[in-house]
């Protein structure tokens, strides 16, 4: 078993604390909430503290919010059902563009790996895909695959491929048709008996994994036409399988998951107040793999633990929000 | 609430007495855990959204369909909405909810649930007031919190 330890843990904001998002180069965070305040903190010296706090963007909760591949824009979408843009042209954070056209709630926010694409989902039912072009947003889809309301949208790490998690069980795939250029769901993953809460991509790509209120995590995989497994890809579509659940670990829902792309370690934020960590077994069958829990930290949180992200740049290091109004830095030893 | 009422006329069911306070519970040294009986005390006189009537008073709370665990920070609740089409279930869950969490320590889990069969839409009632991110989104709605205040609003 390894040990999670808690570094510091960051008070600043008032009420629940939805996100946390480490900047690209993993030396600053930023975080939201009901308070409809973003923070930024930073280190000085051994300790995290507030760099800057971003007001007056939106009018209700900030659920979610996203920093751009390059770090230089923020984009958070809140319950007002607009999405803002924070680029710090003038030298500070500033909100200077504002996404409309979401007729409720906005839950998630995600940008392309280039950069060039932003996605965002609601309790609408919708997807929407933006195209970024000198900080000019244009609409370039709405995708309504869905039939309720959306909790979170996630790109591939390489392809301008975008997944999305639904309270109506399933997780779909979303890719661009070269033809006509229109969005459509190229996949969809069913398997979860409850709201789909999170997701997350591996390294590679080629799989995801999915937590939800059912109190599963799964773990799925995509299979190409002519996969040497001999599994049929109608339409010449590639087709997802679920290759894995873990169940029996988490009490209560599970509100997000994060796949750590350099150590391959899986994270999850639950509602039992307890972060899990967990790692693949090192000889498993890639078709049936085996993920054993290396850590559970009781009381992580003293409320539902809402979201919880690696570090892109520090092994082992993690950030968490929860309804207790704080944000917290971990680090994780094997 | 609405012109015309779904259910016109509600039976209507006797309320319990008044709970005795006994000397422990005065006694601020002993720890005083949470029951059953305390759980009901703050939803039995929210009211109905459609009659005036509190929630006791039409059986759609009871003492006995409330399950606390001290221990696990867990407070169940179920209720029975007067009939199966009741188009006021989720409403009615969400002031039971509302309620509690604002009399509760941060530390419950609260679930609301309708009393397994009691309703047509169960599940999908369940479902949303189980989400805490719907619950939450319901709540900044000023209008509905405005309806909601006026359930827990106690009569004189």
């Amino acid at each position: 078993m390894g040990t999670l330890e808690l570094k510091q843990s960051l008070t600043g904001h008032r009420g629940r604390v939805w996100s946390v998002c480490w900047h690209p180069k993993g030396a600053s965070l930023a975080s939201c909430g009901e308070d409809k305040r973003i923070i930024i903190w930073g280190l000085e010296g051994p300790k995290w503290v507030t760099k800057m706090i971003l007001t007056e963007g939106h009018s209700r909760t900030i659920r979610e919010l996203a920093w751009s591949p390059c770090g230089n824009y923020i984009a958070s979408a809140s319950f007002d059902a607009t999405i803002a843009v924070w680029d710090k042209k003038s030298g500070q954070f500033e909100c200077n563009t504002t996404l409309e056209g979401h007729e409720n709630e906005v839950k998630s926010v995600s940008w392309s790996m280039s950069g060039q694409l932003l996605a965002t989902c609601s309790r609408d039912k919708s997807v929407w895909v933006w195209e970024v072009n000198d900080d000019e947003y244009e609409c370039a889809a709405v995708i309504n695959a869905h039939t309720q309301d959306v909790k979170k949208v996630r790109w591939h790490p390489h392809e301008e491929i975008l997944a999305s998690a639904s309270y109506d069980n399933t997780v779909k795939i979303f890719k661009e048709d070269a033809a006509d250029s229109d969005w459509s769901c190229i996949a969809t993953l069913s398997s979860h008996t409850s709201t789909v809460w999170s997701l997350s991509w591996d390294k590679i790509g080629n799989r995801i994994a999915t937590c939800s209120d059912d109190e599963t995590v799964k773990i799925w995989r995509e299979y190409k036409p002519g996969n040497d497994m001999g599994i049929v890809t109608p339409n010449n579509e590639s087709i997802w399988k679920c290759i894995c659940t873990l169940s029996g670990y988490h009490t209560r829902t599970i509100y997000d998951i994060d796949w750590c792309k350099t150590t391959g370690l899986l994270v999850t934020a639950c509602g039992d107040d307890i972060i899990r960590i967990f790692k693949e077994d090192s000889d498993c069958d890639p078709h049936q793999p085996n993920f054993t829990m290396v850590c559970s930290i009781d009381r992580a949180h003293d409320q539902d633990v809402n979201c919880i992200q690696w570090n892109p740049t520090i092994p082992g290091q993690l950030a968490s929000a929860s309804d207790d109004s704080l944000v917290k830095i971990w680090f994780y030893n094997e | 609430m609405s012109e015309n009422l779904e259910n016109i006329n509600p039976k209507l069911y006797k309320k319990l007495d008044d709970r005795e306070v006994t000397a422990e519970e005065q006694d601020d040294d002993v720890a005083d855990e949470f029951d059953s009986r305390e759980i009901f005390d703050i939803i039995r006189n929210i009211n109905d959204p459609e009659h005036p009537l509190t929630l006791e008073e039409l059986n759609v709370v009871e003492q006995n369909l409330i399950e606390v665990d001290n221990k696990k920070n867990k407070v169940d609740v179920k209720f029975t909405p007067t009939i199966p089409h009741c188009s006021m279930a989720t409403l009615i869950g969400l002031s039971i909810r509302v309620q509690l969490l604002r009399a509760l320590p941060a530390r419950f889990k609260v679930s609301v649930e309708i009393s397994p069969g009691t309703h047509v839409s169960e599940a999908a009632v369940n479902k949303q007031l189980a989400d805490k991110e719907r619950v939450a989104a319901a709540l900044e709605n000023s209008m509905l919190l405005g309806v909601i205040n006026q359930c827990l609003a106690p009569k004189n």
